[in-house]
């Protein structure tokens, strides 16, 4: 284990990057969530049918083929851009779509009669949406967007690999293969993604038991 | 009606132990429970061995150990090398994707290229026939690790010998002696030696030893794209993802050759690197056997024949082979 000990300053900047990676990855894919689910529950054909087939590409389409058609297929057509960001927009693109989905269902779980209700006093669409059901949604929706951020920060190992970016992942390969020892690196590295997920499991839990109500 | 659910977990619980049972069984010969369940579950068994072996059955029998060829070197019995005999088949890690070295073609699937014919004549020397070997892919950073767990029996695929290596693998060579150099596009011209990757973006393979010269030769250089394979670094130069790509010399020839001219080599080598083949560490009696087989090549021109059907193809010339190292 002396690998690790003498390793440790890569292996920190290794989970800071990662943090970084996970933390802009999750609000573009919030941001992208937030739009898919409001397509989704727009009184608009079309933009039901754009939310719906946003969340069929992304729920076929593997995370590793996503990366590498991205990395290395637009540049074919002149987009490219640099590793870190490319991982932050495959990242975000592809977690959009769960967040998406379960911010939808939150949407449902709210009663019908609050939407029913804020248009009876005349609210318009994007204002029901914004100040009566986002907000009580949001509040049940903690727990399973803990799990996506979760899902999210391991889904980044792959990414990192895929596209050369300077993340735990990709430093753990680059010293398992320079020291010879693979299983000391790795589990190193296992470590250090539970120094990561665990305290974010507490937190999320902490915060879903805070913001919870009952109808 | 039952239960839709159980009826499916059940179901889930059939399937997943069919697949477990086919990974048992399909390890060594085909058991009939092993094909059945990897017939049932779509699975397909790892390698080709558990046919290969069924086959070479007939044949060792044949290339009894008493029987010298009376050209290459012998077989001593009850050593590493007569157990590779009794395998049936020998076990060569390579490169699939360097041009001129080891190259999958991927119409006929054939893989083809200088170290291929290097463990042909190995392969020759050990069994009498050329077909008994099973060529894997051994990427830069799985070497050592198939070597180490007798993934392969040899790693020849652009394997530079080097210290740091010799303290987890053995290597029987030197064969070839390359140089380090660097791909750049045809119309840069700002980038003529090893000093002037200072400053610039340059890719290069994991567990290369090109990733680590270049760290020391021009420590300016941002060597943050590292890549499994160099078929990558070639993308992200065409991409404009990094200025440069360096390796070999002779792998970089390949790729050149296969950019209509969109590429170009520096053509200024700045190390030496020794091609070995990389064996299990301490086993003293392959590696003997294999710089036997690889002097007597020399010395009957079948080194150089290999070298003219492969490398040569690309205009270089033969240069004389280098002197193995006995250490």
């Amino acid at each position: 284990m002396d690998v690790i000990a003498d390793n440790l300053d890569s292996y920190l900047g290794g989970i800071a990057v990662t943090l970084w990676l996970s933390v802009l990855s999750f609000l573009l894919a919030v941001a992208i969530g937030v739009v898919v689910a409001t397509f989704r529950v727009s009184p608009l054909r079309l933009a039901r049918t754009l939310g719906a087939v946003y969340v069929e590409v992304f729920f076929s389409l593997p995370l590793l083929v996503w990366a590498l058609l991205f990395f290395f297929g637009l540049p074919k057509v002149g987009i490219a851009y640099p590793p870190f960001t490319s991982a932050v927009i495959v990242l975000g693109t592809f977690t959009g779509a769960l967040v998406g989905e379960a911010l939808r269902s939150g949407i449902n779980t709210v009663p019908s009669g609050q939407g029913e209700a804020a248009r009876a006093v005349g609210l318009r669409f994007w204002q029901v949406l914004g100040l009566v059901v986002l907000p009580q949604a949001l509040r049940t929706m903690i727990g399973p967007l803990g799990s996506i951020l979760l899902a999210l920060v391991r889904n980044s190992a792959v990414a990192a690999i895929a596209m050369s970016v300077d993340d735990l992942m990709w430093r753990s390969d680059q010293l398992a293969t320079s020291t010879a020892q693979p299983v000391a690196v790795l589990t190193g590295t296992f470590v250090a993604y539970l120094i990561l997920t665990v305290p974010g499991t507490w937190l999320v839990n902490a915060l879903a038991r805070r913001y919870r109500f009952t109808r | 009606m039952r239960n839709p659910f159980t009826i499916a977990s059940r179901l889930l619980v059939v399937v997943a132990l069919a697949l477990v049972a086919a990974a048992c069984g399909s390890d060594g010969d085909d058991t009939s429970a092993g094909t059945a369940a990897t017939s049932a579950a779509g699975a397909t068994t790892t390698t080709a061995a558990s046919e290969g072996s069924d086959e070479s059955d007939a044949s060792a029998g044949t290339g009894a150990s008493a029987e010298n060829e009376g050209e290459g070197p012998e077989v001593e019995p009850g050593s590493s090398v007569a157990a590779i005999r009794d395998k049936g088949k020998i076990t060569i890690g390579v490169k699939y994707d360097v041009p001129l070295f080891g190259l999958k073609n991927p119409t006929t699937g054939d893989i083809e290229g200088f170290d291929i014919e290097i463990g042909k004549l190995i392969t020759e020397a050990i069994f009498g026939d050329d077909t008994k070997v099973e060529f894997v892919e051994a990427v830069s950073k799985n070497r050592e690790p198939f070597i180490q767990d007798g993934k392969v029996d040899l790693v020849i695929s652009t394997y530079t010998i080097n210290d740091a290596r010799k303290e987890v693998v053995d290597f029987a060579g030197p064969y070839y002696i390359a140089g380090q150099d660097i791909l750049v596009n045809a119309d840069d011209d700002s980038i003529k030696s090893v000093d002037d990757l200072n400053g610039k973006k340059v890719c290069s393979v994991t567990g290369s030893t090109s990733l680590t010269n270049v760290q020391e030769m021009a420590p300016q250089a941002d060597v943050s794209v590292v890549f499994d394979k160099y078929s990558l670094c070639v993308e992200a130069l065409n991409d404009g993802r990094v200025q440069a790509v360096t390796t070999d010399n002779i792998i970089l020839l390949g790729f050149v050759a296969d950019s209509d001219g969109e590429l170009k080599i520096v053509d200024n080598a700045f190390t030496e690197e020794p091609y070995g083949i990389g064996l299990k560490k301490g086993d003293t009696a392959l590696r003997d056997f294999v710089n036997d087989v690889l002097e007597q090549s020399y010395a009957d021109g079948s080194w150089k024949d290999a070298f003219d059907r492969t490398v040569g193809q690309s205009g270089q010339e033969a240069p004389t082979p280098p002197p193995v190292d006995r250490y």
